[in-house]
């Protein structure tokens, strides 16, 4: 086998007369931790369920560990752990028993109560799905997904609707995975998510990937040139290279050429007038920012986080 | 593991899932034996002629609830409970495993077969006990056990084609009551029908499988008549389900 896990070209699909996808390219190799971001509807629920051979691509290569998840489904199942976006389990099992019934389905699958303990459900072991909360249904989901001792691990929005612990549990939960040399492709809207965990990053906005790299350099984000940002007292202006007149609060926000230049001679006028130079910042661009600005600040009001529930369950 | 012993495994995990949900263990289990009590109580001690021969309500009543026992295994609950499993994404999260998709659904229909076989033998168990309807032997239970089979199979694979037009989980039991009770009504089901029925009722209902079916087995309580070209009927309606169901069933909500 290759160093690649995952292996897409020129990949295409379209719904009717939606093109959700008009060409994605990615590459992700073995042992990565891999996040895709986009706003709704972009295309990475779609992305995403090609790959694991759910849905049939319109155009394009694909290859998930060597196989094509179209021809050679049934080969790929084996190697490979889902978390679908939305999902359900069958309610009147316990979660011990859900757990015991998936592995039978794998050929190598790894101990029941190892995969509780790993998402932290050993307390709700013997607790039946109805009666568990929201959050812990998307850890058993996690959970299943983790009990055939799977390769690849796919993970679509897999901490929607955690509380901070939770999802920062979840984060450990992933970050072992990747310590025992497991591929991880999941997708989020969680920004500082992308930031802990993936190795790298791909944004992806109407059926294109727009910008892709490690989530400290995304877009440029690390040779983006800093913001110094200060506040004045009032009526006091700054001299000419050291950014416009303050704005009616006193603030002061410029990019310098020389940061250690810039800020040598700010501090040093700031001494000469006895000004406190209170609130200085240095400003880089976040991964939000460079995410908005990528992905169009008319997204914006719809990519707040955790607008949708974690699954569809209807009663039974 | 091999198929056969997956098989089994799973459906284990059916039937406890199946238990431990009060709607299916009611609707399946004790509804038609509540009809049973009920039916016999108030009209058991009437006759009607079927077949040429005066039979005790009783008794038809106990070869009806038969016939309706095996439908609402087979078709009510394969319809409504796969209806569920697919809104709720379990069917769609069992294709993404390794399972094979035979050994899902053919748990599902060994455990509805094996349901069926449970309500059968009570509710004849209920008829010798209380009504003295007796229990056939030798080729009439061999045919009946054939009718039984056949028909089971053929209304769990109707079941399986119905989810094809179930829009949602909400919509299944509004469908597949639309679709079976009319047929249960004009098949002597509920409402005796015996040799003095209008002609254009009875043939009606012979074109669609409860009557063919509740017939086959009302030979093999009443003695009156049995006849194979019932058996293909019904399995013809079988054959015809399954390729429907190959054809449309879904793994997927449909939205
Ligand atoms: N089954 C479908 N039938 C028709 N259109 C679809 C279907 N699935 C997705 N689409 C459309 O394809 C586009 C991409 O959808 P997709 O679900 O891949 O987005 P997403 O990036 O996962 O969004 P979200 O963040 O909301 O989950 C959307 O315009 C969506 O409406
Ligand atoms: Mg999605």
């Amino acid at each position: 086998m290759t160093d690649i896990a995952v292996e897409v070209r020129g990949l295409t699909k379209s719904y009717g007369n939606v093109n959700a996808l008009a060409g994605i390219d990615l590459q992700i190799g073995h042992g990565e931790v891999f996040a895709l971001l986009g706003p709704n509807g972009a295309g990475k629920t779609t992305t995403v369920e090609i790959l694991e051979g759910y849905r049939h691509r319109d155009g394009g290569e694909v290859a998930v560990l060597g196989l094509d998840p179209g021809r050679q489904r049934a080969r790929l199942k084996k190697h490979i752990g889902i978390v679908l976006q939305s999902t359900g389990v069958d309610r009147f099992l316990t979660v011990a028993e859900t757990i015991a019934m998936y592995s039978g389905y794998y050929p190598r699958p790894r101990p029941v109560d190892e995969v509780i303990e790993v998402v932290g459900l050993t307390e709700k072991r013997n607790s039946r799905v109805v009666k568990l909360s929201g959050g812990q249904q998307r850890r058993l989901d996690v959970a299943i997904a983790l009990c055939g001792d799977p390769q690849l691990l796919f993970l679509d929005e897999p901490t929607t609707g955690f509380d901070p612990s939770a999802r920062h549990e979840a984060w450990d939960v992933v970050r072992n995975l990747a310590t025992l040399g497991k591929t991880v492709l999941l997708t989020t809207h969680y920004m500082d998510e992308a930031q802990h965990l993936a190795d790298r990053v791909a944004v992806i906005a109407a059926g294109r990937i727009v910008a892709e790299g490690t989530p400290a350099t995304l877009a440029g984000r690390d040779t983006a040139r800093a913001r110094v940002r200060y506040r004045l007292p009032g009526g006091v202006v700054p001299p000419a290279d050291l950014g416009e007149p303050p704005d009616p609060d006193g603030f002061v926000e410029f990019a310098p050429e020389d940061l250690a230049r810039a800020l040598h001679s700010l501090t040093g006028w700031a001494i000469e007038h006895a000004i406190a130079l209170d609130e200085l910042q240095i400003l880089r661009p976040s991964l939000e920012d460079v995410y908005l600005e990528l992905t169009g600040a008319a997204t914006e009001a719809v990519t707040a986080p955790g607008v949708r529930p974690p699954a569809a369950r209807s009663p039974q | 593991m091999n198929a056969p012993a997956l098989t089994l495994t799973q459906m284990r995990y059916v039937n406890k899932a199946f238990w431990r949900n009060p709607v299916s263990a009611f609707f399946t289990f004790a509804f038609p034996l509540m009809f049973l009590v009920i039916f016999t109580a108030l009209l058991g001690r009437d006759t009607i002629v079927v077949g040429g021969r005066e039979v005790d309500l009783s008794t038809y009543y106990v070869a009806a609830m038969v016939s309706f026992s095996v439908i609402t295994a087979t078709y009510n609950n394969i319809a409504t409970s796969l209806t569920f499993q697919r809104d709720l994404g379990v069917l769609k999260r069992t294709n993404g495993t390794p399972l094979p998709t035979g050994v899902y659904l053919a748990a599902r229909v060994f455990h509805a077969l094996l349901v069926s076989l449970l309500l059968v033998a009570i509710t004849v168990a209920f008829g010798t006990v209380f009504y003295d309807s007796e229990v056939p032997t030798g080729a009439t239970l061999a045919r009946l056990l054939a009718m039984l089979m056949i028909g089971a199979a053929s209304f769990c694979a109707l079941g399986f084609a119905v989810t094809a037009v179930i829009p949602n989980a909400d919509a299944a039991a509004p469908i597949v009551n639309a679709t079976i009770l009319p047929l249960l009504f004009l098949s002597g089901i509920f409402i005796p029908i015996g040799d003095n029925a209008p002609d254009w009722l009875t043939w009606t209902a012979r074109i669609f499988p409860v009557k063919p079916f509740a017939d086959g087995v009302q030979a093999g309580f009443l003695g009156t008549a049995f006849h194979w070209s019932d058996a293909l009927v019904v399995g013809a309606w079988g054959i015809f389900g399954l390729i429907m169901a190959a054809r449309y069933f879904s793994w997927e909500p449909r939205t």
